[in-house]
């Protein structure tokens, strides 16, 4: 599965994102399940939506966390396996 | 209602499964996950239905709209996030309209968990308008013949009709199938039914047995040969089909070595509210000696989660007897399922006797092979309903409920 920096992508259709004020964390909820996504993880995907290229991602949480290490790998990464789990749809 | 959320349930399958990227979740303090189990009412009759067979005592005291809500409130503020919305057949109150539109307002995503039978256009569309997410359907075959017996009520085309409902209002197709002795033979038939009809997931929940489904074991449990068979089916389903559809097969805990990790955990994410108010740690648990389960009627969720001694009582692993104790894998099962346990060994704290390291494994064995005789296995199955559940309440159906220690 190859990414573009160009892609955009969506929160998948019946899913839901939000935050979780009791877990402190935000979560991913669809039929049958949910999971709680730690804090890297949910950075990433509270900026899927439906707008921002994966540049747009990229730049943002880079300009976020300035002495993270690798963070272009891992933003990537993590964007794989939202993909490979059918949390996101790509939307262009 | 179906079996979607008993024992190893999808959501716990997520929860146990991600850990790139995702928090594991080993010792959850909050509920996730709420099952409002609204009324124990149901048009349906099923054979393997886990509610418990004393249901006829609790269709009488139902909760309120306004306890419902409060109770959707508290554990809101708990930390629930799933609602199941469950019953017996949550369709025959009126005020479902009502319960999802204040889930909406909470937060929730919330889950309607249906046979279909009282679904009409006119109350998709209030589901739909009030922010209810998904909707869950039962199924049981492909032919019309399994559907009517097993449901014990002529229910099959209905059931195609809310399918197509369901999907032309927008909403994911989620189908739970039960699998049983009479259906297990057309695994590949159910998968392409389910494909047809678009499902976006599909349960293959094979039979626990709890409630009727435990009264009817010997009528209903199919053989290891055909579990394998319909669990190599569904992956070579799974293989062809890609992701479009999501499959997940609950595997049979009678033929397992080890125990389900119940629950996740007993208080770990799962709290129930039952048709009449009682707070649960899981389905069944009234089955269990020696506890007194909280009711909203009385107490808040919050005490009932945190403080009340039911839910405190088989969290962590003090109260653990051997072999489970110092076994190397407690962590993995926690001893399994305190009813299973109780039920059919007498002893609560014990292991569930489905491991093999249970001294009292025999029993599964034993139940295993009355299942293949046949004039154990051809007692007249004892369906759901009223009648029924009367006449156990009475006494009356003593030798089918005679090996259990307490009423299924």
């Amino acid at each position: 599965m190859s990414i573009q920096l160009t892609n955009i992508y969506a929160i998948a259709l019946h899913h839901r994102f939000q935050w979780e004020e009791a877990q402190n964390c935000y979560v991913i909820l669809f039929p049958e399940g949910m999971v709680k996504l730690n804090g890297g993880a949910g950075e990433v995907l509270n900026l899927v939506d439906g707008k921002r290229t994966v540049t747009d991602i990229v730049t943002e949480l880079k300009a976020k966390f300035p002495d993270a290490p690798d963070l272009d790998q891992d933003i990537i990464g993590m964007l794989e396996l939202a993909i490979e789990k059918a949390w996101l749809r790509q939307i262009n | 209602m179906t079996q979607a959320s008993l024992g190893q349930s999808v959501v716990q399958k997520e929860i146990q499964a991600q850990n790139n990227g995702v928090a594991a979740n080993v010792t959850q303090t909050q509920p996730l996950w709420l099952l409002a189990e609204v009324t124990y009412r149901c048009p349906l009759h099923c054979a393997f239905c886990y509610n418990p067979t004393d249901y006829d005592k609790h269709t009488q005291n139902e909760l309120t709209t306004e306890q419902w809500i409060q109770a959707l409130r508290d554990a809101r503020r708990l930390g629930a996030l799933q609602l199941g919305i469950s019953g017996g057949e949550p369709l025959l109150r009126d005020d479902i309209e009502d319960i999802v539109i204040e889930a909406k307002k909470l937060g929730y995503y919330s889950n309607l968990i249906t046979s279909g039978v009282g679904l009409t256009e006119k109350r998709i569309q209030a589901f739909k308008d009030g922010g209810l997410d998904h909707i869950q359907l039962s199924m049981h075959d492909i032919t019309e013949e399994i559907n009517n017996f097993i449901t014990n009520t002529k229910t099959f085309e209905l059931k195609k009709k809310v399918a197509a409902m369901i999907k032309n209002h927008g909403y994911p197709m989620v189908l739970n199938v039960v699998i049983h002795r009479y259906n297990i033979g057309h695994m590949r038939q159910i998968l392409e039914m389910a494909e047809a009809l678009g499902a976006d997931y599909i349960e293959l929940a094979n039979t626990q047995y709890y409630g009727w489904s435990l009264v009817n074991r010997s009528q209903l449990m199919p053989t290891k040969e055909q579990i394998d068979e319909a669990e190599r089916i569904t992956n070579e389903f799974r293989e062809k089909q890609g992701s479009k559809m999501k499959v997940f097969f609950v595997v049979p805990d009678y033929f397992s070595d080890r125990p389900k990790k119940c629950m996740n955990g007993w208080g770990e994410v799962f709290m129930i509210v039952t048709a009449n108010g009682d707070v649960l740690p899981c389905h069944s648990a009234r089955v269990l000696p020696n506890i007194e389960f909280p009711n909203v009627k009385d107490k808040g969720l919050d005490w009932v989660w945190n403080d009340s001694p039911a839910f405190n009582k088989y969290r962590g692993d003090s109260w653990m007897k051997e072999p489970c104790r110092s076994c190397a894998e407690k962590e993995k099962d926690l001893a399994g399922c305190r009813c299973q346990a109780f039920m059919l060994t007498g002893d609560a704290e014990g292991a569930d006797p489905v491991c093999s390291l249970s001294p009292n494994h025999h029993v599964i064995t034993r139940a295993i092979e009355d299942s293949r005789n046949p004039v154990i296995a051809s007692q007249p199955i004892i369906f759901r309903n009223d009648k029924n559940s009367k006449a156990i309440i009475a006494g009356e159906l003593h030798d089918r409920v005679k090996d259990f220690h307490a009423l299924p």
